[in-house]
């Protein structure tokens, strides 16, 4: 009954073909040879890139400190590996664009030599503002894909008060199993981190949320959490967009976060199960975020399987390790085949928000020519956040971006529920991700004229001040010669 | 370095795969059946009647577009649901020239004049049926009975008139349970109804094979079952109601769902995804508007049948629903 009523909080959604089975059941091959360079993009996260602290030249420990964080969001990189570092320099960044950022040239040297002995501590004995402080240092970012510092996170959460820790395990976009065998294989670990998260943000109680078509890693995280009461593991439907953490917010607990809110705001935060990971590699160890586990596959790659990869390894030798086939390939997908990104060569490092590596081929790329939309209404009927994506596609193709956002251009996000059912094949995110951006550029071209028009004006008072003050010089030194010219005549 | 067989796109990279021609091939499998009935009910005359209207709807559509040097639209299968559907609401012996005409009319002025698939305001094939009533009211209530003896041997007169001629009316013509009831208050069996052994237009009499049809499309998710629901539960309260208060003037409710166009319009036309709204709280408005004026016509109206009116009305409302109706959007 409970269940029942829970389902009927889930708005939207879509059931895709999982193509989960292929590496579910594998287990996470940890024998990735070392790769002899190391691409490190500065900039892995939300907020502003890291500012680098090595030098060319430079030999540098496994887990050393490569550029440290600027500003307030931000994460600082580590070296995923031992050896020299051979430049820093632009270099593609995995992104459509595959636009150059900057970046550091890891030679790596085959020993992975740490610099010191890993030093055990016991979280619970450390203040809670000291695990955000050591999460921060250890770089750890949202590894769901948000790459949202986690540290800002648990300071959040610490200063909000929130009553639950929610923690996806969802992973609803199909192909992707790198969290399910995490879950699989560390579950005793994932749980040790929410611990720590809990202490850190001083909060009672976790729920975490994973979809029923992980049963396997349900039962091995209720068995690691079996001993904690206050961490709670939920069965949650299969239904992408479940993983959105609002509608898992909504599914959990029954309220909504406002629009335009936070999540704080109905008193709760979410993290990633691989984010718990990797805080409890960070806080028991003192171990950086240097590697992570991706998801290779895709019906080009012969033997899909999630690899444990340093951070920086090229997206092209993952590919190779795992058999794909590039004359089969279609396109290259880093992320999830719904939200992830489209890559236009391969040539690029796995970052940390490098939740998996596909390689699709033709038939499995969503393909068709754009046709008129005969208002089937599908799009709406699968919004999870409620909105009407014909409409807005119709008022963004019109260049009507502001009536766009009337209708909640701003609170979608880019879930792709709707350009996947759509029959008539309109690629309606493409048009939200267009006006977005649109949107932004005009914000920025806008507040650029503001700021030229202020400093025009300010120019000018200034001139117009100085042209008076020469004039009032002038009077005054005319004035000034006619009384001592007055003066002389009096003499 | 830059794969040239690589394209490039926003997310997401997979799709469902149902596109507007397997939604619209589903919604001619759906009426296969309605139709291969009434060819078996009316004989020759009604596979002809079918055949012109179908030829010519999708001859319209490929010759508009040749001419206005647009890509042929005839593959995604919207002009043959169209001249199906018209076909199925033209009485069995309706003139072949007629119905041509109705054809070319539904596509080029329900249609192509208002920019083709996905911007006609109204339901093609009822444009081309509303047409035809104005021009042809004798001939488009011209009935014939069903299940006659030679209805597979005999081809009608009036079905073959030569073209701009008036059409000759065979000795035997049959009322429609509609028109009975309207003008002599003779009422019909429901089962006579529900499984259409009674006369009407082609494709209007078995109720049966039009929910099949429509039970169909819904479980595949090709249509808002919504529409229908609203429609027929509104007729039939509304007319429940009426039976109620007078059962020796109003007819029963059973009568009212199963006789004439309703059925054939509330699941095949009225669902119509350009012509109804997007919301579902929209449709629903939009099935409870069309099932009162169906009501409203058939009791107090001149004409013994509304369903035409009724949809095309709510054909014209849905814009003003959809501009009316919207959903919450999460966190509001």
């Amino acid at each position: 009954m409970i269940a029942l009523l829970q389902s009927l909080r889930i708005r939207g959604g879509i059931h895709v073909n999982e193509h989960k089975q292929a590496t579910a059941g594998l287990p996470i091959d940890d024998s990735f040879p070392l790769p002899k360079r190391l691409y490190i993009p500065l900039q892995q996260h939300v907020g502003k890139p890291a500012e680098p602290v090595v030098r060319v030249g430079d030999t540098v420990f496994k887990g050393q400190l490569l550029a440290h964080s600027q500003g307030l969001i931000s994460a600082p990189v580590h070296a995923p590996s031992s050896g020299t570092v051979a430049d820093i320099a632009e270099y593609p960044a995995p992104h459509p664009s595959a636009l150059p950022i900057r970046t550091v040239f890891l030679d790596t040297d085959g020993t992975d030599t740490v610099q010191s002995g890993e030093s055990a501590t016991d979280p619970f004995t450390l203040e809670p503002e000291e695990i955000s402080l050591r999460v921060a240092s250890a770089g750890v970012v949202g590894l769901g894909g948000a790459t949202f510092p986690s540290a800002v996170k648990l300071n959040l959460g610490r200063q909000n008060k929130i009553h639950t820790l929610l923690i996806n395990g969802g992973e609803c976009e199909p192909y992707l199993t790198c969290d399910d065998r995490l879950m699989q294989e560390n579950a005793a670990e994932i749980v040790d981190g929410i611990r720590i998260m809990l202490h850190g943000m001083e909060t009672g109680r976790a729920m975490v949320g994973i979809e029923d078509n992980k049963p396997e890693a349900l039962k091995a995280m209720r068995t690691a959490a079996n001993f904690h009461p206050n961490i709670e593991i939920c069965k949650i439907p299969t239904r992408y967009p479940m993983g959105w953490d609002r509608q898992l917010i909504r599914y959990l607990t029954g309220r909504e976060v406002p629009a335009g809110g936070r999540a704080t705001d109905v008193g709760v935060l979410m993290h990633n199960v691989a984010t718990a990971y990797a805080i409890h590699q960070a806080i028991r160890y003192g171990r950086p975020l240097i590697d992570r586990v991706v998801t290779v596959a895709g019906g080009a790659v012969a033997n899909p399987k999630n690899v444990r990869v340093p951070i920086g390894t090229l997206i092209s030798e993952v590919l190779v390790f795992c058999g794909a086939d590039k004359t089969r390939t279609g396109r290259w997908v880093m992320g999830g085949p719904m939200m992830g990104e489209a890559l236009p060569f391969a040539d690029v490092p796995v970052v940390k928000a490098t939740s998996g590596v596909l390689a699709l081929t033709g038939s499995e790329v969503k393909q068709g020519e754009e046709q008129p939309c005969i208002r089937c209404a599908r799009c709406i009927s699968v919004c999870p956040a409620g909105l009407l994506p014909v409409d807005m596609a119709n008022r963004i193709r019109n260049n009507r971006l502001e009536a766009a956002v009337d209708i909640g251009l701003k609170d979608c996000i880019s879930c792709g529920s709707c350009s996947y059912v759509c029959p008539s094949n309109i690629p309606l995110v493409h048009y939200f991700k267009f006006a977005a951006g649109e949107l932004a550029a005009r914000q920025q071209a806008k507040h650029k004229s503001e700021q030229t028009s202020k400093l025009i004006d300010e120019r000018n008072k200034r001139m117009e001040r100085i042209e008076k003050q020469k004039a009032e010089e002038l009077a005054q030194a005319r004035a000034a010669k006619e009384q001592s010219e007055k003066a002389d005549t009096t003499i | 370095m830059f794969s040239k067989t690589l394209r490039i796109s926003s997310s997401p990279h997979i799709n469902k795969g149902v596109g507007v021609d397997v939604i619209m091939r589903n919604v001619v499998y759906a009426l296969l059946p309605v139709a291969a009935f009434a060819v078996y009910a009316f004989g020759i005359n009604a596979l002809l009647v079918i055949l012109t209207s179908l030829i010519a709807c999708v001859l319209t559509e490929h010759l508009l577009n040749k001419f206005s040097n647009r890509p042929s639209t005839i593959a995604d299968g919207s002009a043959v649901i169209t001249g199906l559907l018209l076909g199925l609401t033209l009485p069995p012996i309706f003139p072949l020239w007629m119905t041509f005409i109705g054809g070319v009319l539904a596509i080029a002025l329900g249609k192509f004049v208002f920019g083709g698939l996905g911007y006609n305001a109204f339901n093609p094939a009822l444009v081309g049926r509303a047409i035809l009533q104005a021009a042809f009211p004798v001939a488009i209530t011209t009935w014939h009975p069903a299940f006659l003896a030679d209805r597979f041997t005999r081809v009608s007169e009036s079905v073959l008139t030569f073209p701009f001629a008036k059409p000759v009316v065979d000795g035997i013509s049959g009322a429609t349970p509609l028109s009975a009831f309207k003008f002599d208050q003779v009422t019909t069996e429901s089962a006579d109804l529900a499984l259409g052994l009674v006369s009407g237009s082609i494709g209007e009499t078995s109720s049966v094979l039009i929910a099949l049809g429509g039970l169909y499309l819904i479980a595949r998710k090709m249509m808002n079952w919504r529409i229908p629901v609203a429609i027929l539960g509104s007729v039939y309260v509304l007319s429940g109601i009426l039976y109620w208060i007078n059962p020796e003037i109003y007819p029963s409710p059973e009568f009212m769902l199963f006789s004439g166009g309703l059925m054939l319009g509330a699941v095949f036309m009225a669902t119509d995804m350009v012509g109804s709204p997007i919301t579902s709280l929209g449709v629903v408005i939009y099935g409870i508007f069309i099932g009162l004026l169906v009501v409203v016509i058939r009791i107090w109206g001149g004409l013994p049948e509304g369903v035409m009116y009724a949809i095309l009305l709510g054909n014209a409302l849905s814009p003003h629903i959809d501009r009316l109706i919207r959903p919450r959007v999460y966190g509001t």
